[in-house]
């Protein structure tokens, strides 16, 4: 069917099309009202199979996860208008269901298949974060969620726009679901222009270099995706290596979750296999078989940067995920706390590679996106709820110390300022700091995690806390040793309590005066800490990095310091 | 008042105006004589690691004595190699408890999305960074005074450790900037020095990282920049100068040298900043108001766009990874697509053109100085777009062609299975198509039609291309200015004086307060204005543009909102109401997004104020070709060059000579010393009355 292209064409069309989701993204960026998806950026836009729903581009500046999991969401929409037989030019649905379509139910996603002359030609897609679906908690974030009916309002791939036409009943329930109204209608905007522009750009695309050419490209691009793939796994021994880790407990019982994998290359294929991981559990941490495999795709991608991102990538690599685990749940389990899940599914995969291309990987990250609410009124009755994930260190790595207080692998989003967030909210930070001794030692250390405390400034007000890491620090690899646990308090007139649950808390009390706070987890150190140089040992300690105590403890340090 | 301006009029209309560029190969010197209506350029070797020897030799090159030059100005880019290559001075930085290590910890990100990679060292190490107990909250209400015993005693140690500058860094200083101010009058006290900067002075703008780490790197450059123009200055003084000395900021304006050497930070992309200030006058001068720069260097393709004359400014920029500055400059994109930009095949059979590149040491292959990699040079020459045996810029003899074509066989043909000639073309459609996107990006996507757009190329690269971007964008011609390779120093000459200045005011518009956002108005008015008197610059009239950041309530993207009416003609604040506010923003708001928001509750983030100087314009057909000349005389003979899959014997023009009016119908190759100018079959080069080359489509209208 597909021509063969001339490598030029090829270049070009990658640039095309790469420019065309880049465009997608930006427009919903400039527009979004709410800060997740403004500032970020946690949103995703591109293009996507027609008949497989495969990711075959996907813009530069969205979210990391959605690489991988856009393409499940693509597939349930074909797989419902397949059912439903009614798809015609200018439809896009809507949904939010997070067992096909993957992450949680805040992440709403549109699709709209694109027509070319009668037949779909691929589809557009766009995601983004909502502020508020519904739900128990304000933000989505329910620690105690056994159901996701607590969670969010579930909304099921629906017609959101019906041969061009908007279908105002959807927009209605959509809004009337959200505790932020005003900001998921500006964020439905946002999307809709940003498919809209898609289509525009597509159409001049197509006009330009003629459906063929650009179908022929977009195969052409998978394919060589996944040859670059399977060179790089050609390169590395054949053989099978396992690794696990820990989640602290699922917010419901204080009970470990392990996540075990078996990783086994032959030849130029992969096969990732979680046997053996954790079952399904009450809270809120279980993912989707979907969100599983886009991680271990996120995964890839750090180990592998120079490999494109679409899906071409994936086809080499088979996976064994247990049903029903907690790392394959189906409705009605609850999904909101995913980040954590899929951190730790990376860490395991990073551990695996360890023992295989150590001059690939890096100790872990910090591991946790610590989701930190603070709520309340105002004295003048009104609502307000301050909302952030919060940073830690990267791990060492083949070049050197690990970054402190980076993003998370999944994400690429930056914290709000100190100012802005006070501007806002009824709080001030006492301290927003590098947390020493956080990084894990090694020959090149752990980047350090941060430490965060806030003060309320209005007379009561409650804290939430989604996180982990508060038990099983994050890893070294390669004899490097682990980073500082994660840790979060709070204070009452009795003084400072620590959650029984130790990061994850619902409805702390606060009152006027009285601090919170977060110390988040460096990252992992990489190689053996005897192998550290001397003189980095006496610079971390000139610079704080690391105290005397720790010097002497985890480093052996003799000398007196610098 | 009279005699002062009276001495800097005549300054202005007599004797010379000397625009130089410091870039990282070349110092490129632009003479402008106005007694005499002639104007020349010099291009001598930049001097490394005292970038003053090349520019006084520069200079000397054609203004041996000194007192006939009435202007100097300089774009430089001193302050940003300092930043890159970490040459700036060891400072120290006073803060509020609790934030040592904002500079250190950025707004959370990474180098890069994929790869978990990658370092950053601040500029101010750790231990070079102490608190001391002070707060303001958010809304500026004293929370904690500081303690002033606690700031002298850090000062003493920054003192002891050695630090030559200090940065003065308080949480929520935009809000009220009293304890800053305590705090920076007791380290002046206690040491009298020119260097010591509080982040309110420099910067009072809401986000504590963006503002620290501008008045920080501000702080770190000072000693060594202000070192380095204090030494210009004198030099120039000592050999009888008596003029104005200027520099050019990243905005596009200029400032005075004593201003720069308190705001070094302000001049981070001085250089490129000229060239595009360059090029809208070029254009307007030649009757296109619409244009997209596209500066093509060793290793970058740089591209600005200018709409309806205007010059489109960004609110900040990172030179580095984690070095984030913060001031109005000339929004330039940049991608790593530049004459060295290095070509190769991926695993995937994929054909890339950098981000690698060979520079201009060792530089490409046909250099011969040990680079064995092919560039976009060296598929110019194979193509016979660059003539081999005369290279511009004067370093060569000339350049080895059979290098550069096995270069390309063995990296790229091979791979792909082409020869040489369709290696070395793919390689320029490559390249080509991601300078095209680089265009796309600042047009397409910004809502600009590229066929209302003229593309102007300078940097020594750039013509060669210019043919095949009018037709990838669809860009309606292109204009090459009579001197691509020096726009940067001419536009030293033509760049106006300018001040921007920025406050917080964070409130919503039915509860801002008009009379302290009118005093802040006043105050930035007032400032700018006594600068630019202080400047000495004769100048045509004073500018005052007042724009509010703003946004609705839980956007956290302001848009620009002009706001005319705060200001008089002559920079006075007139009276305003909220309802004026309001409107403003209805109107900013409609032309970004289309349509209001229903029930939105506005909010005025910031108010900027820029105080512009114009100064007196020189005429361009000063650059105009002396007339007598015919094309016949231009002419250089031909030679082959392979374009559309064969080869096309080409007539070879000296550019230079060609006269106003002259066409020249492609395949064509223009030759100056400066640059390369190849119009493609198809199009057809005019040259213009100021000595432009004007490039359109056989068949269309100029």
């Amino acid at each position: 069917m597909t021509k063969t292209l001339d490598p030029v064409t090829l270049a070009v069309l990658a640039g095309r099309m790469e420019q065309i989701a880049d465009e997608m993204d930006a427009t919903l960026f400039r527009s979004a009202f709410n800060p997740i998806i403004a500032e970020a950026h946690d949103a995703s836009h591109g293009l996507y199979h027609a008949d497989t729903g495969a990711t075959l581009v996907q813009g530069k500046s969205g979210l990391p996860i959605f690489v991988g999991v856009m393409a499940f969401a693509v597939k349930a929409v074909i797989d419902k208008a397949a059912r439903d037989g009614d798809l015609t030019d200018g439809d896009v649905y809507v949904f939010n269901e997070a067992y096909e379509g993957g992450t949680h139910f805040s992440d709403m996603r549109l699709v709209r298949p694109y027509f070319h002359e009668g037949a779909v030609f691929c589809h557009l897609a766009s995601v983004g974060h909502w502020h508020d679906v519904g739900g128990n908690v304000p933000g989505n974030y329910n620690p105690v969620a056994t159901e996701a009916f607590q969670e969010a309002v579930v909304i099921p791939p629906v017609k959101l726009v019906r041969g061009g036409a908007l279908q105002q009943d959807i927009v209605d329930i959509l809004l009337t679901n959200s505790r932020q109204p005003q900001s998921a209608f500006g964020d439905l905007n946002g999307q809709l222009n940003a498919l809209d522009l898609g289509a525009r750009r597509l159409d001049a695309l197509l006009a330009e270099y003629g459906a063929e050419t650009v179908r022929s490209a977009l195969d052409a691009l998978s394919d060589r995706a996944e040859a670059l793939m399977r060179s790089e796994l050609a390169a590395l021994p054949d053989g099978t290596w396992a690794a696990e880790d820990i989640l602290d407990n699922d917010g419901i019982d204080d009970v470990p979750l392990p996540i075990r994998l078996t990783l086994t290359i032959q030849g130029d294929r992969l096969t990732l296999d979680f046997t053996d991981s954790a079952p399904p559990v009450a809270g809120p941490i279980n993912i989707s078989r979907s969100t599983s495999i886009a991680c271990c795709y996120v995964a890839m991608k750090h180990i592998f940067p120079e490999l494109p991102a679409n899906a071409g990538v994936m086809r080499p690599i088979d996976f064994v995920i247990p049903e029903p685990s907690m790392l394959a749940a189906t409705f009605p389990k609850p999904v909101g706390g995913y980040t954590e899940t899929i951190l730790r599914m990376i860490d395991v995969v990073f551990a695996a590679f360890a023992q295989i291309a150590p001059e690939r990987v890096n100790g872990n990250a910090y591991g946790t996106i610590n989701a930190l609410s603070l709520a309340g009124h105002r004295t003048d009755g009104r609502r307000w709820v301050m909302f952030s994930f919060y940073g830690g260190g990267l791990g060492g790595n083949p070049e050197g110390d690990g970054l402190n207080h980076g993003n998370a692998p999944i994400s690429t989003a930056t914290i709000p300022p100190v100012e802005i967030l006070e501007a806002a909210y009824p709080v001030i930070f006492t301290q927003w700091a590098l947390r020493p001794d956080s990084g894990g030692p090694g020959r090149h250390r752990g980047g350090l995690g941060a430490v965060y405390e806030i003060e309320l400034l209005e007379e009561e007000g409650q804290a939430f806390l989604f996180g982990e890491r508060g038990k099983a620090p994050p890893q070294g690899v390669i004899g490097g040793a682990p980073a500082a646990l994660n840790r979060f308090s709070y204070q009452t007139e009795a003084g400072w309590h620590r959650p029984p649950m130790v990061s994850k808390m619902v409805g702390i009390p606060l009152e006027r005066g009285r601090r919170i706070r977060l110390e988040t987890p460096g990252g992992g150190g990489y190689g053996p800490v005897a192998e550290r140089d001397p003189a980095a040992i006496a610079r971390d300690l000139r610079l704080g990095y690391v105290s005397p105590q720790a010097a002497v403890r985890d480093y052996g340090f003799k000398g007196n310091g610098a | 008042m009279t005699a002062e301006t009276t001495r800097l009029s005549h300054r202005a209309e007599t004797g010379l105006i000397i625009g130089v560029d410091v870039g990282g190969t070349f110092t490129d010197v632009f003479f402008l004589n106005e007694d005499t209506n002639t104007a020349g350029v010099a291009k001598v070797p930049t001097s490394r690691p005292d970038q003053s020897v090349g520019f006084l030799a520069g200079i000397g090159q054609q203004a041996s004595d000194k007192q006939t030059i009435a202007t100097v100005v300089h774009g430089t880019t001193a302050g940003t190699n300092a930043l890159l290559e970490r040459k700036g001075a060891r400072i120290g930085v006073i803060t509020t408890e609790g934030f040592r290590d904002v500079l250190e910890m950025r707004r959370r990100d990474r180098p890069r999305t994929w790869g978990l990679w990658g370092r950053f060292e601040p500029i101010v190490p750790r231990d070079l960074r102490l608190e001391v107990p002070e707060r303001i909250l958010a809304d500026g209400t004293m929370h904690v005074p500081v303690d002033i015993a606690a700031v002298e005693r850090a000062a003493r140690a920054l003192i002891d450790a050695g630090c030559q500058a200090v940065a003065v860094l308080f949480v929520n200083a935009y809000a009220n900037p009293t304890n800053e101010r305590a705090a920076a009058a007791a380290v002046r006290a206690l040491w009298p020095n020119d260097h010591v900067t509080a982040s309110s002075e420099i910067l009072p703008e809401i986000r504590e990282f963006e503002r620290f780490s501008t008045t920080a790197l501000n702080a770190y450059l000072q000693p060594e920049i202000g070192g380095y123009l204090g030494r210009l200055e004198s030099a120039l003084k000592g050999d009888g100068f008596g003029g104005e000395f200027l520099i050019v900021q990243s905005n596009g304006g200029v400032m005075s040298v004593d201003t720069a050497k308190r705001l070094p930070v302000r001049t981070a992309l001085s250089g490129p900043a000229a060239g595009v200030m360059a090029a809208g006058y070029i254009a307007q001068a030649a009757g296109f108001a619409n244009v997209i720069t596209g500066d093509m260097g060793g290793t970058s393709f740089d591209v600005s766009l200018i709409a309806d004359g205007r010059t489109v400014l960004s609110p900040q920029t990172s030179i580095d990874y984690g070095m984030v500055v913060r001031t109005p400059m000339i929004e330039i994109t940049t991608i790593g697509a530049g004459g060295g930009s290095i070509a190769s095949v991926d695993k995937g059979g994929m054909l890339n053109i950098g981000p690698e590149s060979a520079g201009s040491t060792p530089g490409p292959v046909c250099y011969g100085k040990g680079n064995d990699r092919p560039t976009v040079t060296d598929a110019n020459v194979v193509l016979g777009r660059i003539n081999a045996e005369q290279p511009i810029g004067g370093g060569l003899d000339k350049l080895d062609r059979r290098a550069a074509i096995q270069a390309i066989k063995t990296h790229v043909g091979d791979p792909l299975g082409l020869d040489a000639l369709a290696a070395a073309e793919a390689i320029i459609l490559v390249a080509n198509a991601r300078m095209a996107g680089a265009i796309r990006l600042v047009s397409i996507e910004r809502g600009y039609d590229p066929k209302r757009f003229a593309l102007m190329p300078f940097g020594g690269g750039g013509a060669l291309h210019v043919g095949a971007l009018m037709e990838e964008v669809g860009l309606g011609q292109a204009l090459v200015p009579r001197y691509p390779g020096v726009t940067s120093a001419l536009g030293c000459v033509i760049a106006d004086m300018r001040h921007d200045f920025v406050q917080t005011i964070n409130a919503t518009v039915p509860t801002v307060d008009i009379e302290t956002l009118a005093q802040a108005i006043d105050a930035q008015s007032t400032e700018g204005r006594g600068l630019l008197a202080d400047a000495g610059v004769a100048l045509e009239r004073l500018d005052t543009i007042v724009e509010l950041d703003m946004a609705y309530v839980g956007q956290t993207h302001t848009v620009i909102v002009p706001f005319a009416k705060a200001v008089s003609a002559d920079g006075d604040v007139r009276p305003f109401d909220r309802a004026a506010i309001a409107e403003a923003f209805d109107t900013a708001y409609r032309s970004v997004y289309g349509r209001l928001l229903a029930g939105g509750v506005p909010r005025l983030l910031n108010v900027r104020t820029a105080v512009v100087g114009r100064r007196p314009k020189f005429d361009l057909t000063v650059l105009a070709p002396k007339a007598g000349g015919t094309v016949g005389q231009a002419q250089r003979g031909s030679r082959p060059v392979y374009a559309g899959g064969g080869w096309h014997d080409t007539a070879v023009y000296d550019r230079l000579t060609l006269p106003v009016g002259a066409q020249i119908g492609g395949p064509a190759i223009l030759e100056q010393p400066d640059t390369t100018i190849f119009i493609d079959p198809g199009l057809i080069g005019q040259v213009d009355r100021f000595g432009n080359l004007i490039i359109t489509r056989v068949g269309e209208d100029i």
